[in-house]
C-alpha cells in the first residue's frame, strides 16, 4: 500500500509568473519503505509539490486540480486543524537550512518537547526519555548536552540531525526531505544521507526526497521522478532512470553531471608561471576589550603555482580557507604574510596606488550570479567599466564588449539591458565577459558554477574551458565540488583548516590520494560508485 | 550549446513588472499621492482660490464665524466685500486665505528640509561607511546630536539666528541629519560587501566612483522612503515652532502661527484652530501614507504579507 499518492496535482501560479502552473497534472506515489527522489532544476516545482503535501503552500499558490492522498485519506483541501493533527504524527518535513528551521532562542530539547506536548499526553519523565532516545537514534554524541544546547552551539550537521529527530519523533508514515543536505559539506552530507537511509529502513516509512543533485539521487533513491517546469517527465526505478533515461530532458540532465574521473589532458611543465604564492597566510585577529587578542588563521603557509594555459583547482569544504586564498590573490583582502608573485612581481604588500596597475592582470568571477552585477547598471556599463578605468577610449571599449559578448555566446544586442532580465547562467557569462574585458593573465573563479543548475553549469564549464584554451589563460578554480574539479583542473590543491594538505597533478590526486583527508573527501562524494548514462 | 537547455534557462526568469506599474497598483501610494498633489496645486494656485492678501485685516470684521460675510480693507485703502469661509481671527484677518497661503510655507519647509537633510546625511553616511577611519569620530558626533531632543535643538538654533524660512529649515534639517547618516552608513556597510562592489574594486575603479556610481544608486529606494518621513515630521516641527512662537515671524501665515493666535480664544472661536489643524493633519497623513506605500513597493521585503 502506498503511503502517499499524488494524482494529477495541479498548482496555479500568480498572474505575473513566467508560466501558468507551478505543477501541472503531476502524479506519483510513495510506497511504504520506499525512498522516492523528486529531481529537477530550480523552478521545476519540486519544492512547491512538497509544500502542497504538507499543506504549507502560500495562499497565492492554490491547488486547482488533482488529489493528495495520505494513507487513504484525501488531504488536498483538508482544514488547517486536520493538517495540524497530521503533521509530525503521520507526515513530517526536514528543510534545507537547519539554522533557520530551528528556533534560535529555544534549547533543542525544548523544541523537541514541544512536538510531544502538542500531540501526546505523555508525562514529563516519559517525554524526556523519548527525547533522549531520538537524539541517540540520530547518532548525536552526548545526548544530555545536546538537549540543553541552543541551535547556534551545534554544527550544521548536528542541527540537521536534530531536525531529523524532530521529524521522526512520532514515527510518521511519510518523511518529506527538501534538499536536506544541500547546505552541508560533502563529508557531513554523506553522514546525513546514511542516517536517513538507516532510519528509513528501520522504521519502514516512505520518504519523499527532494534534490537537484544526481550524485545524491544515485546514493539514496529507490525510485526517481524527474520534473521539468512543473511537469513530470519521467518516473521509474533508480537504475532505470539514471542508466537508461528515456526522456530527452533526463538524458540531457544526466549527461551534464561531471564525472569524477580527471581529464587526461597533458600539462606542459615548461609553460611560464603566471602566479606563484609563497608562504601566503591570512590571520584574522579577534579583537576583544577584556581578554587577550585571539588570532584566527584562515590560511597558513600556502604555496601554489599556476602556469600559463593551465588550471589549478583548490578543493575544500567550507571554512577550509580556499576563498581566503583566492581573495588574497586578487587583493580584495590583504594577506598577513607571504608573497603573491604575478609574473615575477610580488603584489602581496603593494600599497593601493602601486597596486592599481597590477589589478588588471588578475580578474575574478564570483559565486552568486545574482549579486555579482550591479542591478542598477546596464550590462554594457558593467563590461566597459574596467577598460574605461585604464584609459581605453569608450568607442573601442564598446566594440570590444560586443566581441566579448559573442565570445561568451550572448547576443551583443542585449548589452543595453539590465541584469535582472537575464537568468543565472546568462549573468555568469556576463561576469566572465566583464573579467575578460581587462585582458587578464589569471582568471580566478571562486565557486563560479556552484550556484548554477547542472545543465547550465555544464555549459558554463565548457565556456570556461574554451576561453582558457583560446586565450591561453591561467585559471585558478575554487570549488567544493569534486566532480567539477575533476573535469576542469590540471593540478589540484586540497585545503583543510587553512592548510594545503595535498597538492599535485589532478590525475595523481584523484587516482591515488595520499592524505587521509583527501581520501575521506573522495569517499564522501555522493554517487561515486555509480556509472551514469553517458552524455 | 544545447537549445533545449537554453529554453529551460530563459523560462526561469520571472516576468518583471516595472517599478512604475507596481507603484500605480498600490492603493496607499495612489491616495497619498493624490492628496499631496491636490495640496501642491492649492499652494501654487493660492491667489486664484478666492483668497485675499493673508496679511490684510479689518477691525470691523473681527471674530467672524465661518461663512459670514464682512468687509476688508486692502493696502490701497479700498474696502471690499469678502465672504469669510473659515471665519476671521481677532485681528479681522481671513482665516481661509491664511490657511491656503500657509500650505505654501508648510510644503516648502517639508520638502526643503527633507532634501537638505538627505543631502548632508548621504554625504556623511557615505564617508562614514566607506572611509573606516572617519567612522568612529563622525558617528560619535551624530550620537551626540541625537541625544539632544530635536525640538529643543531646533528652538535653540532658531533662537541663535534670526527667525526666517531658511533658518527654520536649516534648524529642523540639522536634527534629522543624524538619522539619515545612520541609515546611509548601514546601507553602505552592507552594500560594500556585495560581490558587484568587489568586482568594481578588482576592475580598478577609483573609490569615489565606487561610492557614487555603485553604492549610492543602490541606497536610493530606502532614502526616498526616509525622505517622506522627514518631510512629514518637518511640517509638524515647523508648526510646533510657530505655535510656540519661536518659529517664523507671526506676520507670515503658517498653520502653526494661525493656531498660536487662535489658542487664546479657543473656547469661544474654535474655528481658529480647527481649520489649520485639519490641513496640518491631512498633509502629514498624506505624506506618511505615501511613504508607507513607497516602502512597500520599493522594498518588498518590508511589505506586509498578503
Amino acid at each position: 500500500m502506498s503511503v502517499l499518492e499524488v494524482r494529477d496535482l495541479t498548482i496555479a501560479l500568480p498572474r505575473y509568473a513566467d508560466r501558468a502552473q507551478a505543477a501541472s497534472r503531476v502524479s506519483f506515489s510513495v510506497a511504504r519503505g520506499e525512498i522516492l527522489c523528486l529531481v529537477g532544476e530550480s523552478g521545476s516545482g519540486k519544492s512547491v509539490i512538497a509544500q502542497s503535501v504538507m499543506g504549507l503552500l502560500p495562499r497565492n499558490l492554490p491547488v486547482t486540480g488533482g488529489a493528495i492522498v495520505l494513507q487513504g485519506e484525501d488531504i488536498t483541501h483538508a482544514s488547517q486543524q486536520r493538517l495540524r493533527e497530521l503533521r509530525a504524527t503521520r507526515m513530517s518535513m526536514v528543510f534545507q537550512e537547519p539554522m533557520t528551521a530551528l528556533n534560535p532562542v529555544m534549547r533543542c530539547g525544548a523544541q523537541l518537547d514541544e512536538v510531544l506536548r502538542e500531540h501526546t499526553a505523555l508525562a514529563g519523565a516519559e517525554r524526556r526519555r523519548r527525547i533522549l532516545d531520538i537524539v541517540r537514534e540520530v547518532r548525536l554524541p552526548d545526548p544530555e548536552r545536546m538537549v540543553e544546547s541552543y541551535p547556534h552551539q551545534l554544527s550544521g550537521g548536528q542541527r540537521q540531525r536534530i531536525m531529523i529527530g524532530m521529524a521522526l519523533l512520532l514515527e510518521p508514515a511519510l518523511l518529506i526531505a527538501d534538499e536536506p543536505t544541500t547546505a552541508l559539506d560533502v563529508t557531513t552530507q554523506a553522514q546525513i544521507l546514511r542516517l536517513i537511509q538507516d532510519l528509513q529502513a528501520r522504521h519502514g516509512m516512505g520518504v519523499l526526497f527532494i534534490t537537484h543533485d544526481f550524485g545524491v539521487v544515485a546514493e539514496i533513491a529507490h525510485r526517481v521522478a524527474v520534473l521539468r517546469l512543473g511537469e513530470l517527465v519521467e518516473i521509474g526505478a533508480r537504475d532505470e532512470v539514471l542508466k537508461r533515461p528515456r526522456h530527452d530532458y533526463t538524458k540531457m540532465l544526466i549527461g551534464s553531471v561531471p564525472t569524477l574521473k580527471p581529464h587526461a589532458r597533458p600539462a606542459d611543465g615548461t609553460a611560464p608561471v603566471v602566479l606563484a604564492t609563497r608562504g601566503l597566510s591570512k590571520t584574522y585577529r579577534d579583537r576583544s576589550w577584556l581578554s587577550r587578542h585571539r588570532d584566527v588563521p584562515a590560511a597558513l603557509d600556502v604555496n601554489l603555482e599556476v602556469r600559463k594555459g593551465q588550471t589549478l583547482g583548490i578543493v575544500g569544504e567550507s571554512g577550509s580557507g580556499k576563498s581566503t586564498v583566492a581573495r588574497c590573490i586578487v587583493r580584495l583582502i590583504d594577506p598577513s604574510s607571504g608573497a603573491v608573485v604575478i609574473h615575477g612581481e610580488d603584489i602581496a604588500a603593494l600599497p593601493h596606488r602601486r597596486l592599481q596597475p597590477m589589478r588588471r592582470r588578475v580578474q575574478i568571477v564570483f559565486q552568486d550570479p545574482y549579486r555579482s552585477l550591479n542591478p542598477r547598471r546596464k550590462v554594457l556599463d558593467a563590461i566597459i567599466e574596467g577598460p574605461l578605468n585604464y584609459g581605453t577610449p569608450r568607442a573601442a571599449a564598446v566594440l570590444r564588449a560586443r566581441k566579448l559578448m559573442e565570445l561568451v555566446r550572448m547576443d551583443p544586442e542585449s548589452l543595453d539591458r539590465y541584469p535582472h532580465q537575464f537568468s543565472g547562467g546568462q549573468r555568469q557569462r556576463i561576469c566572465i565577459a566583464r573579467a575578460l574585458a581587462m585582458e587578464p593573465e589569471l582568471l580566478v573563479a571562486d565557486e563560479a558554477v556552484s550556484a548554477l543548475d547542472v545543465s547550465v553549469q555544464a555549459q558554463v564549464l565548457e565556456l570556461l574551458e574554451e576561453i582558457r584554451e583560446r586565450l591561453h589563460l591561467a585559471m585558478l578554480f575554487i570549488t567544493h565540488d569534486l566532480r567539477v574539479a575533476a573535469q576542469v583542473c590540471d593540478h589540484v590543491a586540497v585545503m583543510s583548516q587553512g592548510r594545503v594538505v595535498e597538492y599535485g597533478p589532478a590525475a595523481q590526486v584523484f587516482g591515488a590520494p595520499r592524505h587521509d583527508y583527501t581520501r575521506a573527501l573522495f569517499e564522501a562524494a555522493p554517487g561515486r560508485h555509480f556509472d551514469f548514462a553517458p552524455a | 550549446m544545447d537549445p533545449q537547455a537554453l529554453s529551460v534557462e530563459s523560462a526561469n526568469i520571472a516576468r518583471h513588472e516595472s517599478a512604475w506599474q507596481r507603484l500605480h497598483r498600490h492603493w496607499s501610494v495612489r491616495i497619498g499621492g493624490v492628496v499631496l498633489a491636490l495640496l501642491v496645486l492649492t499652494a501654487l494656485a493660492a491667489p486664484w482660490l478666492g483668497t485675499v492678501d493673508p496679511t490684510l485685516f479689518d477691525a470691523a470684521s473681527r471674530d467672524l464665524r465661518p461663512g459670514q460675510s464682512g468687509e476688508i480693507t486692502t493696502l490701497d485703502g479700498e474696502m471690499i466685500k469678502h465672504r469669510f469661509l473659515m471665519g476671521s481671527d481677532s485681528f479681522g484677518r481671513d482665516i481661509y486665505s491664511r490657511v491656503i497661503y500657509g500650505t505654501r510655507v508648510s510644503l516648502l519647509v517639508g520638502i526643503a528640509t527633507a532634501l537638505l537633510a538627505l543631502a548632508f546625511g548621504i554625504l556623511l553616511g557615505l564617508s562614514a561607511g566607506y572611509l573606516r577611519w572617519l567612522d568612529g569620530p563622525l558617528m560619535r558626533v551624530m550620537d551626540g546630536l541625537m541625544a539632544i531632543p530635536a525640538i529643543l535643538l531646533a528652538i535653540t538654533l532658531v533662537a541663535m539666528w534670526r527667525a526666517s524660512l531658511i533658518t527654520v529649515v536649516v534648524a529642523i534639517a540639522i536634527t534629522e541629519v543624524p538619522r539619515v547618516t545612520r541609515l546611509v552608513r548601514s546601507l553602505v556597510l552592507s552594500i560594500r560587501e556585495e560581490p558587484y562592489v568587489e568586482a568594481a574594486v578588482s576592475l580598478g575603479t577609483p573609490t569615489l566612483k565606487i561610492m557614487f556610481g555603485h553604492i549610492l544608486p543602490n541606497c536610493i529606494a530606502p532614502l526616498i522612503v526616509q525622505g517622506t518621513y522627514i518631510c512629514a515630521s518637518a511640517i509638524l516641527v515647523e508648526a510646533i515652532l510657530s505655535f510656540l512662537g519661536v518659529g517664523l515671524p507671526p506676520d507670515i501665515p503658517t498653520w502653526g502661527n494661525i493656531m498660536a493666535e487662535g489658542r487664546v480664544q479657543f473656547m469661544a472661536y474654535p474655528h481658529n484652530l480647527f481649520f489649520p489643524g485639519v490641513f496640518l493633519a491631512l498633509t502629514v497623513l498624506a505624506v506618511n501614507i505615501l511613504g508607507d506605500g513607497l516602502r512597500d513597493t520599493l522594498d518588498p521585503r518590508m511589505a506586509r504579507r498578503v
